[in-house]
């Protein structure tokens, strides 16, 4: 038998119901990589117990041919979101021993739809970073290397860069991830896999730990398109609990693929055409409007004129809505205390926050907290919400002359650890292709789509219309079927 | 406006009040404003807590429809604008009660603007307080610093639960203007049913502001102080707060504004915090949440669930059922009274076969006099009344019927409330019916003329003020049980043969 950690989440899924194999051979060949994959840091906690139990109850039901749609496939759950019986502490150390009662929607939906849970996966502390550099816990280490033989360790992106390691480095067949600004499609870039952030609302917020409420979408992050499609299918629905949930019926994503773009428009926006950016992006971009127009899109030039605003919106509002959301990590009620001597409460609650947050969460919630303060209140926050508006009015007029927008996912392959930690502006441009769909609340997904000059894997994004995670997908599918990509991270750990 | 005429005798002069109330309105709902935890009052501490009032990671809120309805229809119980459009905000700052690090409140926009409250104070004349705004939000818990000598407690049973701050005006001008307003907007809330007024409980605190200023003069820089919970608090705290204003800017001194607490043993105000250290709470929309946004018919249907309110009901019993204005407030006052007094006028108006307004002046009398008086003595509320309105109207039927006198009555009424009992019943059993058989009647007049044949002699000869004489023995014979009219009429034919 082949490999079973080479197979996909669709080959998962069909190889068990033919009964080319068992769902706890398959628990076991991940449960073995995972074992295996210490070295990269990507897991924080390992559930190998959580994914066999899943995959004995697939294969107690394949007995009597029952399925479900993700019977015998195990997943990577992002460290996020709350597991009931499992720690979860967004990776950081506030968080350090919290294991929720509760389950969340999203992964409550997976597990009831047969996937198993193979671990929780490191990420940056809060979501808050782009190399998983913030993680309490130690970075995760990308299983991609530079073909310069330095053997530097390179950042998987981020924030969800464990899921991006242990989908790259077959740790796991799907991951699920979430995306503020960027942070399910820059590491999906960065590490040669697919993953779609879908229309907010889609996904439900409820058991996820905020970082911006306004701005925070789970998606899936998987091998492929139609992996997406699939665990995308599974993760969307209307909650009752997140009052942002869309009530809206799921629509047959994977049943809907179609590469044939014919009819189809794919907007090139002018402005992401960015100074400095690497000829090797450009030359990408350029490579996948050819790719769109071979699969029978008409190609169009298409304005955004707001782009250059994005950034610094995001960085306004994103952290204004986490100063707040983080303010319940006090020290009173769970999680870690720092009670020094005579301490009265605002003592603890200093003492507690000043050890329990990282340099880069306690950077983003003065920052937010700066900026929510009075009399700066208009001069910022007021002023990004236009912004905001403005740059998602961009996003209505330009699809009045296309159905999708082609990009480059990030304006650089994955950089060595180390290398931007120190600039945080240098980091935080690492978002400016993903951040504007963001803002506007968009479907938008990575498709790998080449390597660099250093054999390091290059992403594509789409960006759809509200709600057309379908046109989206099917941008992708044409893209991923041209560009052939079949590299994969020589194993090294 | 009709302007008060109280006034601060300082020694510079007459110094006028003026005072607006922040009122903190316990929303009546089985649950809290954004989880499904109970609200019950008196439960162990932490209960009634969600995962979401305990703020745990990844929880959300969602808005509770029942509690938007509350406050939307006691916006329209004092005719507010209702504001179609309005959005919850974080009021963000630390505090060991406030699990979430923030309350989620209505900043920017509202659920209800203004509006306005007529009042009739105690002391002075009828006058239309203006409501500013009416916004939703959640309590706070309870820090509990008495269960342990170096640790507080905390008890989140509150926190979560839906409150309206209704903001007045800066309308009023004497304590007594602020005691008619609290009470009348308690009044209001409990005939709306969105808030039990129960201020010994908690669910209905005053935050008081007051300044000070020469009749004529521009505003005063006022203070607040924070969480009054009764009527006779209020009123005490606004006259401490004002003669120590006038003292302190008679004796040189500038009011700084601050928030200050009332002390109920002492009945003094004392600074909380000064404006210097007052927090900033970075406002802004909370994110989790989607702007409230009302459709007619939601509209529609809490204006059609109003009851009638408090001025509409008083004027209705002063005009159609013809009551007293006295009597009118009296029975309006407190929504209980007003529903005790409508079923015992509906029965009452059923037994005799007549309507309302020909009976409503005999059930208001009795109601007043009658049954408040018994209540007063036996310490007990309208609401647990032993005797029912139905009862009440089977009472004044057997009086209307000429079934009892009016003494008779009160007997029967006296052991209503020992016993429970229907008062036809007691009449049955104990015989206490009156009589007018006046073939009983005369036989009884016959042996009392005949006892008192002296009496007899001088009335004829032209004492008349004996006939009551007569009446008495006559009655006291009978055991009281004689119709008086129909005594009267015999006793002056045996007479006067």
């Amino acid at each position: 038998m082949s490999n079973l950690t080479d197979l996909t989440v669709a080959g998962i899924r069909d190889g068990f119901r033919k009964g080319d194999f068992s769902a706890r051979e398959v628990a076991e060949a991940f449960n073995a990589a995972v074992a295996a994959g210490k070295p990269l840091n990507a897991f924080l906690v390992e559930t190998p117990e959580h994914a066999l139990a899943a995959a004995d109850e697939a294969d107690r039901g394949r007995a009597s041919a029952e399925f479900r749609p993700l019977s015998g496939v195990p997943l990577g759950i992002k460290d996020l979101f709350c597991t009931a019986g499992y720690q979860t502490t967004a990776a950081s150390h506030i968080l350090e021993g919290f294991v929720p009662t509760y389950e969340s929607t999203i992964t409550a939906k997976l597990f009831g739809a047969g996937a198993g849970m193979l671990g929780k996966l490191n990420l940056d502390q809060f979501a808050m970073g782009s190399s998983n550099e913030t993680s309490y816990y130690g970075n995760v280490i990308s299983p991609w290397r530079r073909k310069d033989g330095g053997n530097a360790a390179l950042a998987p992106g981020g924030s969800s860069g464990g899921s991006s390691a242990a989908v790259a480095a077959r740790m796991a067949p799907g991951a699920t991830g979430t995306d503020t600004g960027g942070s399910i499609r820059q590491p999906a870039a960065f590490t040669g896999i697919s993953g779609i952030k879908p229309t907010y609302g889609r996904c439900s917020r409820w058991g996820v730990v905020a970082f911006a409420s306004s701005l925070d979408q789970a998606g899936p992050m998987a091998r492929d398109v139609r992996d997406c499609a699939i665990l995308l299918e599974a993760m969307s629905g209307f909650d009752p609990k997140d009052s942002t949930s869309l009530d809206l019926p799921v629509p047959q994503w994977e049943a809907g693929l179609s590469a044939d773009l014919r009819g189809k428009k794919v907007g090139i926006p002018k402005e992401y055409r960015v100074e400095g950016m690497p000829p090797e992006i450009e030359a990408l971009w350029q490579q996948g409007i050819a790719w769109a127009r071979d699969a029978g899109a008409e190609i169009v030039e298409v304005s955004l004129p707001h782009t250059r605003y994005a950034l610094p919106t995001y960085y306004i509002i994103a952290p204004a809505e986490a100063s707040s959301n983080l303010a319940r990590y006090d020290g009173v009620r769970y999680g870690e205390r720092e009670l020094p001597d005579h301490a009265n409460l605002q003592e603890m609650y200093a003492a507690t926050r000043a050890a329990g947050f990282g340099p880069e969460v306690k950077r983003r919630i003065l920052i937010g907290t700066y900026v929510l303060s009075a009399g700066f209140y208009d001069a910022y926050y007021t002023k990004a919400q236009k912004v905001r508006a403005l740059i998602a009015r961009d996003f209505e007029q330009a699809f009045q002359q296309c159905d999708v927008l082609l990009t480059p996912t990030a304006p650089s392959a994955a950089f060595a650890l180390g290398e931007k930690s120190a600039d945080p502006l240098a980091m935080y441009l690492n978002d400016v292709f993903t951040v504007p769909a963001s803002l506007a609340g968009l479907p938008a997904m990575s498709v790998p789509a080449g390597l660099d000059a250093q054999g390091l894997p290059l992403g594509l994004q789409i960006i759809g219309k509200p709600l057309d995670e379908q046109g989206v997908l099917n941008a992708g599918l044409a893209i991923e079927q041209r560009a052939g990509f079949n590299a994969r991270a020589e194993k090294w750990w | 406006m009709t302007e008060s005429t109280y006034r601060i005798q300082g020694a510079t002069g007459e110094w006028e009040v003026v005072i607006g109330l922040e009122v903190h309105a316990q929303i009546t709902s089985n649950a809290k404003l954004f989880s499904g935890a109970s609200t019950r009052f008196g439960a162990e501490p932490n209960a009634n807590v969600s995962l979401v009032d305990a703020a745990m990671p990844g929880m959300l809120p969602v808005p509770n429809r029942e509690c938007i309805r509350q406050a939307v229809r006691t916006g329209m119980a004092i005719d507010a604008q209702i504001n179609k459009w309005s959005r919850f905000d974080r009021k963000n700052y630390f505090y060991a009660d406030l699990p979430q690090g923030y309350q989620i409140s209505q900043l920017y926009h509202p659920l209800v603007g203004e509006g306005t409250i007529s009042i009739e104070p105690e002391e002075g004349q009828a006058k239309t307080i203006g409501i500013e705004r009416i916004h939703v939000e959640q309590d706070a818990g309870k820090l509990m610093h008495d269960q342990h000598p170096t640790r507080s407690y905390i008890d989140l049973n509150r926190s979560g639960v839906a409150l309206m701050e209704i903001v007045s005006r800066p309308d009023m001008r004497s304590p007594a203007e602020a005691g008619a307003y609290l009470r009348k907007l308690r009044a209001i809330l409990r005939y709306v049913g969105s808030c039990d007024g129960n201020m010994e409980e908690g669910s209905m605190r005053a935050d008081v502001n007051v300044s000070v200023r020469k009749p004529g003069d521009p505003f005063g820089t006022r203070t607040e102080t924070k969480n009054v919970n009764s009527v006779r608090f209020v009123m005490a705290a606004i006259e401490h707060e004002a003669n120590r204003q006038v003292d302190l800017i008679e004796s040189g001194g500038t009011v700084v504004r601050e928030t200050r607490l009332f002390d109920p043993d002492k009945g003094v105000t004392r600074s909380m915090r000064s404006k210097e250290d007052a927090h900033d709470y970075r406002y802004f929309p909370d994110p989790d949440l989607l702007p409230l946004e009302l459709d007619d018919a939601f509209l529609a249907e809490c204006r059609a669930s109003l009851p009638e309110l408090p001025d509409a009901k008083r004027a209705r019993y002063e005009g159609p059922l013809g009551l007293t204005p006295y009597a009118a407030g009296v029975l309006t006052a407190d929504v209980e009274t007003a529903r005790w007094f409508e079923a015992l006028l509906a029965e009452t108006a059923r037994v005799q076969g007549k309507p309302e307004a020909d009976v409503a002046k005999a059930a208001s009398n009795w109601l007043i006099s009658d049954l408040f008086g018994a209540l007063n003595r036996l310490g007990k509320d309208i609401t647990d009344s032993p005797v029912s309105p139905a009862q009440g109207g089977q009472l004044l039927g057997l009086v209307a019927d000429g079934t009892l006198s009016g003494s008779l009555a009160k007997q029967v009424f006296e052991i209503m409330l020992e016993t429970g009992d229907d008062p036809a019943k007691i009449v049955e059993e104990r015989g206490l019916k009156q009589t007018t058989d006046t073939g009983a009647i005369d036989a009884v007049i016959a042996d009392v003329l005949a006892a008192n044949a002296d009496k007899v002699a001088e009335y004829r000869g032209g004492k008349d003020k004996l006939f009551g004489f007569f009446v008495g023995q006559t009655m006291k014979a009978m055991a009281g049980k004689g119709n008086p009219g129909v005594v009267n009429e015999r006793l002056k034919a045996a007479l006067d043969n």
